[in-house]
C-alpha cells in the first residue's frame, strides 16, 4: 500500500489508522511528532515511513508531553502540525493542549480511544468523551471534537479537522477508538492539496521585515488581562456552534431516539433496523461534532418522541450532554459496556424493548 | 523620558537595540538581565534578529519575551527545549534558542533536555543556574549545593534524603548530539565577556548546522539567597563553582586542535 499513495482517488481497502495517516499527508501537514502506543501506533509509523520520503518532518519525541510540546512550538510557527496517541497518552498531553488553547494554536490531535481508566486495556472504548469535549487540562477551554464512525471518516475528518483548527486557531481533535483505528474498510482518499494554507501572520517566524514582534504565550498575569483573554476564547466557542455536524437516520417519524457516535452509532444502525423489523420506530441520531454538541437538534427531537436511548462504550458520558439539551421533554436513558467491552445490536435492542415495555409507551 | 544627549558629547555605549526598553522585572543584582543583554547583544552583531526565534521557559525568565526583541514563544516548564524542537524542525534556516532555569531545565524537564541533545537538534539551549527556584521563591533545585539552606531544604541539602547536585551539562556533554558544551558565569566581567564568545560561537555552528549547542552559566539569586547582590557574586566563586567549574566541557575536535597547535 505503501508503494501506491500517489494521490490517486481510487477506492483502496486500508486500516483506519493508516486512512488517517495518509489523509493527513494530503492534508498537506509540514509536521508531525508522536510517541508508540496501542491502538494507534500504525499512524506513527506510517509517517515515519512516508513522512521523510515527502521532504516532511517527523519525530518520534521521548514522550507524549514531548510531542505535543514539539506540536506547540511548529504550530506556533506556522506549520500545519498535528500528533496522535491513545488515552493514556492523550492524558499526559493534556497540559499542552491547554497552553494550546490558550495560545490559540491551531493542530490536530488524534486519540484512538482505548480503555480505562489507568493502564486499562487496548480495546476500544469512548471512555475519553468527557477528556475530549469539556476541555481536559486545566482552565476554560474547548477543543473542537470530531467523530469518525468509519474509516472513511477516519479519513476525511482529518481536512475538517484542520479547516476549522485553522479558522478558529483553536486545537481540533479527531476522537476515534481502537476499532475504528485497526479495522480495514474500502476508503476513497482525499485529494492532495485541496485544503488551502491560511495566511498565519501571528506566527512565530523570525520578524523578517515586520516591525513588531510576534509572541505565542498563555501567560497573562494581570487578572484584567487574563479574563479579557478568557472572554475571547469563550465569544470564539460561541461562534463554533455554527460548525456543528450530526446524522440522522429516520428520526422524523421516530417514537424512540438512539443518540450515539463513532462505533456505537455503527452499533446503533443495526438496532434501529431491528426495531423496524419488529415494527417499533427507532429512529438515530449520530453527533459528528461532539463539540460543539447538536444540542438544539436533540431538544427538537425530544419534543417529538416518547424516549430517548443514549448508547456509548463507557459508563454514560455524553449523556449528560443529552440529558441537557433534552430538558425534561422526555425520560433519558443509558446503556454502555465499559473497559473496551462493545454491546451487540442485539443488546441494545433488548433495552430499547425493555424501555417499550417499561414506559408502556404507546407507539404511533 | 527621553533624554536627549547634547551635541557635544558623544555616545560611548547603548544597550542593544534588540533589548525593548521594558523595564526588568528581575531583583537588583540578578544574573537574568546580564545574559538577557549579552544574548541580544550578539543577536544584533551577528545581524540575525530577523530570523531568530526564542523560547522563554516558566521560571524567573517566562517574561523574557518581553525584554527580547525579536519573535519568541513562552513554553510549558520543562519542555522549551521540546518547544525549540518544534519550531527548528519546521524552520531550519532560522537560529532558535531556548533560555532556561535549572528546575526547568534539570527537574521537571530532564527528558526533554537529555533526547533534545541526544538528537542533536540544531539549537542553542542556555542553562541559569543558580541553584535554587527564584519565581516560587527560593525553594531547593536539582542543582541545589550540599548544604545550602533553601525554603525546602530548611536545614540544609543532605544527599541522603535530597540527593546531591545534579551536574546536567556533564550529562549532556556526553552525548553525540552535543556539538559544543561549555559552563560559563557572570561573576566578573572578564566571565561574562567569555560568555559572551561562546554565545557568538554557538549561534556560528547552529549556521553550519553542528547540532546542539549547549551553554551553563552559574549565575545568581541574591533574594533567594538571602544575600547582597555582591555577597551573592562573592558566593558563586566560593560555593558554585567548586562544584560547577568553568570552562569548555566539549568542543569540536578541530577546534581544540587548533588551540593546542596554536602557540600562546
Amino acid at each position: 500500500m505503501s508503494q501506491d499513495n500517489n494521490s490517486n482517488n481510487e477506492p483502496r481497502l486500508m486500516k483506519g489508522n493508516e486512512a488517517l495517516a495518509e489523509a493527513a499527508i494530503r492534508a498537506g501537514i509540514h509536521a508531525y511528532f508522536g510517541y508508540p502506543i496501542t491502538p494507534q501506533s500504525e499512524i506513527l509509523e506510517y509517517f515515519t515511513r512516508e513522512m521523510p520520503k515527502r521532504g516532511r518532518v517527523v519525530v518520534q519525541a521521548e514522550s507524549e508531553l514531548a510531542a505535543i510540546n514539539m506540536v506547540y512550538g511548529a504550530a506556533g510557527a506556522g506549520a500545519r502540525v498535528m500528533t496522535s496517541s491513545s488515552s493514556p497518552g492523550i492524558s499526559l498531553m493534556q497540559e499542552g493542549i491547554s497552553y494550546i488553547a490558550s495560545a490559540q494554536l491551531p493542530c490536530l490531535i488524534v486519540n484512538v480511544n482505548r480503555g480505562g481508566p489507568g493502564l486499562g486495556t487496548i480495546q476500544p472504548s469512548q471512555g475519553d468523551y468527557w477528556q475530549a469535549v469539556k476541555g481536559g487540562g486545566h482552565g476554560d477551554y474547548h477543543s473542537i471534537v470530531l467523530a469518525p464512525a468509519s474509516v472513511q471518516e477516519m479519513a476525511d475528518f482529518v481536512f475538517d479537522a484542520f479547516r476549522l483548527a485553522e479558522k478558529y486557531r483553536n486545537p481540533s481533535f479527531i476522537l476515534a477508538d481502537g476499532a475504528l483505528g485497526q479495522m480495514m474498510e474500502k476508503v476513497i482518499l482525499p485529494t492532495e492539496g485541496s485544503l488551502p494554507y491560511p495566511d498565519k501572520n501571528w506566527a512565530t517566524v523570525g520578524m523578517g521585515e515586520r516591525k513588531e514582534r510576534n509572541i505565542i504565550t498563555s501567560l497573562f498575569i494581570q487578572p484584567e488581562e487574563m479574563e479579557k483573554v478568557n472572554l475571547r476564547l469563550q465569544e470564539k466557542y460561541k461562534a463554533m456552534q455554527k460548525e456543528v455536524r450530526f446524522e440522522s437516520i429516520l428520526t422524523e417519524d421516530a417514537d424512540i431516539l438512539l443518540v450515539a457516535y463513532g462505533l456505537g452509532a455503527r452499533i446503533c444502525q443495526k438496532v434501529v433496523e431491528l426495531g423496524r423489523e419488529k415494527d417499533i420506530k427507532i429512529g438515530l441520531l449520530r453527533p459528528i461534532t461532539l463539540y460543539p454538541f447538536p444540542k438544539d437538534e436533540i431538544a427538537r427531537l425530544a419534543s417529538r418522541v416518547q424516549s430517548v436511548l443514549v448508547v456509548e462504550m463507557n459508563a454514560g458520558q455524553m449523556v449528560e450532554d443529552v440529558a441537557l439539551a433534552v430538558n425534561g421533554q422526555c425520560p433519558v436513558n443509558f446503556t454502555g459496556r465499559m473497559g473496551g467491552m462493545i454491546a451487540s445490536p442485539e443488546e441494545v435492542f433488548q433495552k430499547v424493548e425493555a424501555i417499550v415495555e417499561k414506559q408502556t409507551l404507546t407507539l404511533k | 523620558m527621553e533624554n536627549k544627549i547634547p551635541e557635544e558629547f558623544e555616545v560611548v555605549y547603548h544597550k542593544p537595540a534588540t533589548l525593548t526598553d521594558t523595564p526588568l522585572h528581575y531583583c537588583p543584582g540578578c544574573g537574568h538581565g546580564i545574559v538577557h543583554k549579552i544574548l541580544m547583544e550578539v543577536v544584533d552583531e551577528l545581524n540575525i534578529q530577523d530570523k531568530t526565534v526564542g523560547v522563554a521557559p516558566v521560571g524567573c525568565s517566562v517574561f523574557a519575551y518581553n525584554y527580547m526583541n525579536i519573535d519568541m514563544q513562552e513554553a510549558a516548564h520543562g519542555r522549551a527545549s521540546a518547544v525549540a524542537t518544534g519550531i527548528k524542525r519546521v524552520l531550519p534556516d532560522r537560529y532558535v534558542f531556548s533560555y532556561q532555569g535549572d528546575g526547568d531545565l534539570a527537574a521537571i524537564g530532564t527528558a526533554e533536555t537529555i533526547h533534545t541533545v541526544n538528537r542533536g537538534e540544531n539549537i542553542l539551549m542556555i542553562f541559569i543556574n543558580n541553584a535554587i527556584y527564584g519565581m516560587t521563591g527560593g525553594q531547593m533545585a536539582p542543582t541545589t549545593l550540599l548544604g545550602q539552606v533553601t525554603a525546602t531544604s530548611p536545614f540544609g541539602r543532605e544527599s541522603v534524603t535530597m540527593g546531591n547536585p545534579l551536574k546536567i551539562t556533564d550529562l549532556v556533554a556526553m552525548l553525540p548530539g552535543a556539538y559544543y558544551v561549555s559552563r560559563h558565569s557572570i561573576f566578573t566581567s572578564n566571565a561574562i565577556r567569555k560568555l559572551k564568545k561562546a554565545i557568538t560561537k554557538s549561534f556560528e555552528y547552529q549556521k553550519e548546522k553542528k547540532g546542539t549547542c549547549f551553554i551553563e552559566v552559574v549565575s545568581n539569586c541574591p533574594s533567594g539567597w538571602k544575600m547582597t547582590p555582591v555577597e551573592s557574586m562573592e558566593w558563586i566563586e566560593e560555593h558554585m563553582l567548586p562544584i560547577y567549574p568553568l570552562g569548555d566541557l566539549k568542543v569540536p575536535k578541530v577546534e581544540s586542535k587548533a588551540a593546542m597547535d596554536k602557540p600562546n
